[in-house]
């Protein structure tokens, strides 16, 4: 069996599955967040049972409309507040957390083997981890609250298997923009995608969430990397305690639906341009495209190492005069973090704006809209019709190197053309 | 909830997103008749208007694809949408969908088989789907028991209370 038939058997209580076997599973963990959230308690009190099955394994986090911008998103946040305090659930709430999936990880709910499901698309995110991570409705997560379970069709696995070193300002943001736009948004779907190879094994925890994090943009059930030293060492500290990594190792002679060869050796960087995640091309192919903001952030690249990327090709530049640029660390860990280092002291004298850690511009409801006409170059993941405000505007999904360099030239920017200083 | 669904086609094509049928600025609505009326808002603005009687929606590749919110298939379904038959289905949306009991069929060579106005009869039930006006006919795959129970039931809240009443 692969690494995803192993934990689904194992929470399911049997020996082995197979691909398109339906399983009942037991969740080590569900998620809600102040948009999915609210819908979700509504839910669960129609079903008539007062508490939620196990507390403490259940966590709320408030992200996207952070802080309330709107009466009704405040609404929104009181609803999830006092549902956490009459269940006596773990709840990340503004200023104390972040977005959804980074908190989950930093603050130990992500286990390597454990079945986490959480309303929010992007819960993908934890399979970096060697978790077996996906997302789910409302409706869904209530019955969750209620059973504790889940069933799922065990997917069949595609593997991706990545080899060669990462040239300058090429990273695994544009890795999997590659895989995206090789496979097609509906390339991959209800599919597990196991991510293997040199290139994932020397890869760092925040490039596995990136790759995890972007699987769903081609209609995986999950992605999934295999958990080792480099989990652990990010791990150990903020979970309890950690399984044996062993029992986590897909079998030698697993058979996988199909298997897709990657080289990242002369890899450019890359760029989803409007309005498909799939419509990936070389930024050196674009051609001339001015751009009106910058957004780096979002759970796909937020973390420290988006940021420092940034910061290194801003240093002592400035956000051409026309363009917004908005830096949004993922979490107040790494907002934290971010100003110890000097990083927001570099966003900030570049003329960039950096925001509370949260959402943002994202999904277009919160803050750093567009206006008709405007385009928006984003380290986000995903840039459908309307996403980011106007349906006239445009949304092109870029690495945090592509993205800084964007900013200082007020084009899309291949960063590696850019002088950077020391 | 009656397995037999007739019902006018509106027809769209590939790779329909949730941004596209929900935008996100609209999610920190909390009642349906609200959401109902942005569904598809910025494909077609005269959805809600067209859906009113009830509709069958048809699509092609990858319905519903992107994010795991439900306000996308809730508000289909308080517009109208009495059904939603796809050449394939991404996998949230199509949980989302009978679990708040909003029926979904794959059925491949479907957006070939149908044109905006056509006049279709559906048996999620059976499997069964004709197009009345051009007599095209379908049989597809069963969903499975347990699914077509939530259906029956009107949705997963439904069933889960029907089902831990009987304990």
């Amino acid at each position: 069996m692969n690494i995803t038939e192993k934990i689904l058997a194992k929470a399911s209580g049997k020996k082995a599955v197979h691909p398109g076997e339906i399983v009942d599973a037991n969740v080590d963990m569900v998620m809600v967040h102040d948009l999915t959230g609210p819908l979700a308690v509504e839910a669960f009190k129609k079903i008539g049972i007062q508490k939620v099955w196990d507390n403490k394994k259940v966590v709320v986090i408030l992200d996207h409309q952070v802080p309330a911008e709107s009466v009704k998103a405040a609404e929104l946040h009181k609803t999830m507040r006092q549902f956490a305090k009459d269940q006596n659930l773990r709840i990340y709430d503004v200023g104390k957390g972040g977005i959804c999936h980074q908190v989950m990880p930093e603050k130990g709910h992500v286990t390597p083997g454990t079945v986490i499901v959480g309303a929010d698309s992007h819960t993908c995110t934890y399979g970096a981890f060697g978790a077996f991570a996906t997302g789910i409705g409302s409706t869904e997560a209530a019955a969750v609250f209620a059973t504790g379970k889940i069933w799922l069709k065990v997917p069949s696995a595609i593997k991706v298997n990545v080899k060669g070193s990462f040239q300058k300002f090429v990273t695994p943001k544009d890795l999997i923009l590659s895989v995206i736009g090789k496979m097609g948004v509906d390339g991959a779907i209800y599919k597990s995608a196991e991510f293997t190879g040199p290139t994932i094994k020397s890869m760092c925890m925040a490039g596995r969430m990136t790759m995890c994090n972007m699987a769903v943009e081609m209609g995986t059930k999950n992605g999934i990397i295999e958990p080792d030293e480099t989990t652990r060492k990010f791990l150990e500290g903020r979970v309890k305690s950690l399984p044996n990594f062993e029992a986590l190792k897909s079998d030698k002679d697993t058979v996988y639906e199909r298997t897709v060869e990657f080289d990242v050796s002369k890899m450019e960087p890359q760029v989803a341009c409007p309005s498909s995640v799939d419509n990936v091309k070389p930024v050196s192919e674009v051609g001339n495209v001015p751009i009106e903001q910058a957004f780096i952030g979002s759970c796909t690249n937020g973390r420290i190492e988006d940021l420092r990327l940034a910061a290194e090709v801003l240093k002592g530049k400035r956000v051409k005069d026309g363009v917004r640029a908005l830096v949004i660390p993922a979490s107040q860990e790494v907002y934290r973090q971010a100003l110890n280092e000097g990083l927001l002291e570099i966003f900030t004298d570049a003329g960039a704006i950096v925001c509370g850690s949260a959402c943002g511009p994202c999904l277009g409801g919160h803050i750093g809209l567009l206006a008709a006409g405007e385009a928006c170059v984003s380290t986000s993941n995903r840039n459908f019709i309307g996403r980011m405000g106007s349906t006239q505007a445009s949304v092109y999904l870029a690495s945090p190197a592509t993205v800084a360099a964007s900013a200082v030239t007020g084009k899309l920017t291949d960063p590696t053309t850019l002088e950077t200083k020391a | 909830m009656n397995s037999k669904i007739k019902a006018t086609a509106i027809k769209f094509g590939n790779n329909i997103d949730t941004d596209v049928i929900l935008p996100g600025k609209y999610l920190i609505l909390v009642d349906p008749n609200e959401l109902a009326k942005h569904a598809l808002e910025s494909l077609d603005t005269e959805f809600t208007q067209k859906s009113k009687k009830g509709v069958i929606l048809v699509g092609g590749k990858n319905f519903g694809c992107g994010s795991s919110r439900e306000q996308a298939p809730l508000a289909l379904k308080y517009s109208g949408v009495k059904c939603v038959i796809a050449e394939s289905f991404a996998r949230i949306f199509f949980r989302n969908a009978i679990n708040i009991g909003l029926p979904v069929i794959e059925c491949k060579g479907i957006s070939s088989a149908v044109e905006t106005g056509d006049e279709l009869a559906v048996d999620f039930e059976a499997g069964k789907i004709e197009n009345v006006s051009n007599a095209k006919k379908f049989q597809v795959d069963k969903l499975p028991p347990f699914i077509l129970e939530i259906l029956a039931d009107g949705g997963l809240i439904e069933n889960l209370r029907r089902r831990m009443n009987k304990k």
